[in-house]
């Protein structure tokens, strides 16, 4: 089977600072990828730039085997950290936008009959996610759990092939973050997705991805830390859970991170 | 234990009280110095009592004119409210349109938000006497005054509103397949409405101020207009009820429009607690 997406070469720079360098990657149509490393050592910058809102400096990435679109597109959905749901829609209508916009596409808005198809799978789809209950309420009105259900049922309906999570559940706490892992794996398993999630928690990498990339700077200088960049240090499949692989990672992570701190 | 200033909460009853109070506190403070005044000379014009203040609302409010045979207040103030109210519509469309195009698309900011910047910064006051030329003294170029006063701040301000939207939500209707005119608007302009209409409220003292500066050089009515003939015969006891009146109905249109937002715009206000 080709890859659905193909990394070759990737560098990314911020005028004089590298943030990513020799990236090289390539993954099949439903793997489920987890990322870890230090805080800032460009994981999101890489996700924005699978989302095609950021283009590689040097390198290329390749979607189907055709480079990437210069801008994000349906194709591939997101889960931000924070903000991604539209605070003025009530969680109903912040999942149905997604349908409108395809079946309305001069207003992005329905009605009638076409509208109560729209909002019953809508509906749908946030009964999957666990928000039957709160279908017209703002997102104001919900909790950090919650909102993050909402934006990955918004995210899923348009059928995505390839979802992005940036930290997603980051700001969960264990019990609640366990019933996450529980219905991202099940959307996963139930619709042959590819994912991309980034998390902090090694274990929650180890535990979800089916494999683990790890960014981190092969290189330190003190005098220089911003030049060289993070790149791909680790790329394992994830097929049991390995307690020594484990703690060289964190080592090495940790390392990076002790050094940032120093700067 | 004592709390710290800062963390003691007056109570309903409490606040409504300490509001009130500078109102009743300047109240006072008027009857007394007027009553001073008064004592030592009976003819003073300057504070009338309060009496002869209650006298000449009821004459411009409830006698017609003895010379148009206008109820004064009512038709000084429909004038004035008509220009105000044509003044704001176009001030506010205006902003909208500017402050979407500007906040959302680079191309139109590159061209239009330097000339906007340079546009509020012009004086509107020393640009008055073109525009008594060039539209004539009469309606039109009064309403120019307001928009040409509040427009350009407002279009700076919304731009600035629209640009602070997070830009994950646009990245986010992006990949939920949504074209610029679909995020425009069910994503944008929804969000910037509320902005508006708070732009709207903090600019409404300045309206007035360009309505009555206008009215005041050149009108046959008009609130402003008022005012300043009354001014010729020192009769403050017309000017004293209608700058109260011109408060209050500032006042009163200010809080119109919160309660507008509030009710069409829940979201907004949630968990926020906003002037
Ligand atoms: N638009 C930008 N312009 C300049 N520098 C940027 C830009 N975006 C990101 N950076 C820099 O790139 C580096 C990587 O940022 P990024 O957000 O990708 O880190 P991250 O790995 O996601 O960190 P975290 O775990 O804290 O979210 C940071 O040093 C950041 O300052
Ligand atoms: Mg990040």
């Amino acid at each position: 089977m080709a890859a659905l997406l193909e990394v070759k070469q990737v560098w990314k720079e911020y005028g004089s600072s590298i943030v990513l360098e020799k990236l090289n990657l390539s993954v099949k149509e439903g793997e489920f990828c987890t990322i870890v490393g230090t805080s800032g050592c460009g994981k999101t910058t890489f996700l924005r730039m699978l989302l095609g809102e950021e283009g590689p400096t040097r390198g290329s990435l390749l979607l189907d085997g055709k480079p990437m679109p210069a801008e994000p597109g349906p194709d591939r959905g997101i889960v931000f950290q924070r903000y991604s749901v539209f605070p003025h829609m009530s969680v109903l209508d912040n999942v149905t936008f997604g349908l409108e916009v395809t079946r309305s596409p001069l207003l992005g808005r329905l009605f009638g009959g076409a509208r109560r198809k729209a909002r019953d799978e809508a509906a749908a789809m946030l009964a999957q996610v666990g928000l039957s209950q709160a279908l017209e309420r703002y997102p104001s009105e919900l909790s950090g759990g919650m909102q993050q259900r909402l934006a990955i049922a918004q995210a899923l309906i348009k059928k995505p092939r390839i979802l992005l999570l940036d930290e997603p559940f980051g700001a969960l706490d264990p019990g609640i973050r366990a019933d996450m892992h529980a219905l991202v794996l099940r959307l996963w398993k139930e619709s042959g997705l590819t994912i991309f999630m980034i998390t902090h928690d090694l274990k929650e990498g180890f535990k979800l991805g089916t494999r683990l990339l790890v960014f981190d700077k092969p290189r330190l200088d003190a005098q220089a830390p911003n030049r060289y960049g993070a790149t791909i240090t680790y790329d394992l499949a994830i097929d049991r859970q390995e307690p020594a692989l484990l703690e060289e990672i964190q080592g090495a992570v940790t390392e990076t991170s002790r050094f940032n701190d120093q700067q | 234990m004592k709390k710290r200033i800062i963390n003691r909460l007056p109570g309903q009853g409490a606040a409504a009280v300490l509001g009130l109070l500078p109102f009743l506190l300047l109240l006072l403070a008027y009857a007394w110095g007027s009553q001073v005044r008064l004592e030592a000379n009976p003819e003073d014009k300057l504070l009338p009592a309060l009496s002869s203040l209650a006298a000449a609302v009821e004459r411009v409010a409830l006698e017609p004119n003895r010379r148009t045979g206008e109820l004064q207040l009512w038709a000084d103030t429909a004038a004035s409210l008509q220009r105000l109210g044509i003044g704001l519509a176009v001030a506010s469309l205006l902003a909208l349109v500017t402050g979407l195009a500007t906040g959302m698309v680079p191309y139109v900011r590159a061209a239009l938000a330097p000339f906007v910047r340079v546009l509020s910064m012009v004086p509107p006051m020393a640009i008055l006497p073109i525009l008594f030329i060039v539209f004539g003294l009469g309606e039109l170029s009064k309403v120019v005054l307001v928009v040409l006063g509040i427009a350009p701040c407002m279009m700076r301000d919304l731009q600035q509103r629209v640009m602070e939207l997070p830009s994950e939500q646009l990245v986010k209707a992006q990949t939920l397949g949504a074209h610029s005119g679909q995020i425009l608007w069910r994503v944008v302009m929804p969000q910037t409405l509320p902005r508006l209409i708070d732009s709207l409220r903090l600019n409404l003292g300045p309206a007035f101020l360009f309505l009555i500066a206008a009215e005041a050089i050149a009108a046959e009515s008009g609130l402003g207009y008022r005012i300043f003939l009354v001014r010729r015969y020192l009769a403050m006891d017309t000017i004293l009820p209608y700058v109260v009146w011109i408060t209050l109905l500032a006042f009163l249109m200010d809080m119109a429009l919160r309660g507008v937002s509030r009710w069409a715009f829940p979201w907004f206000h949630q968990g926020k607690e906003r002037a």
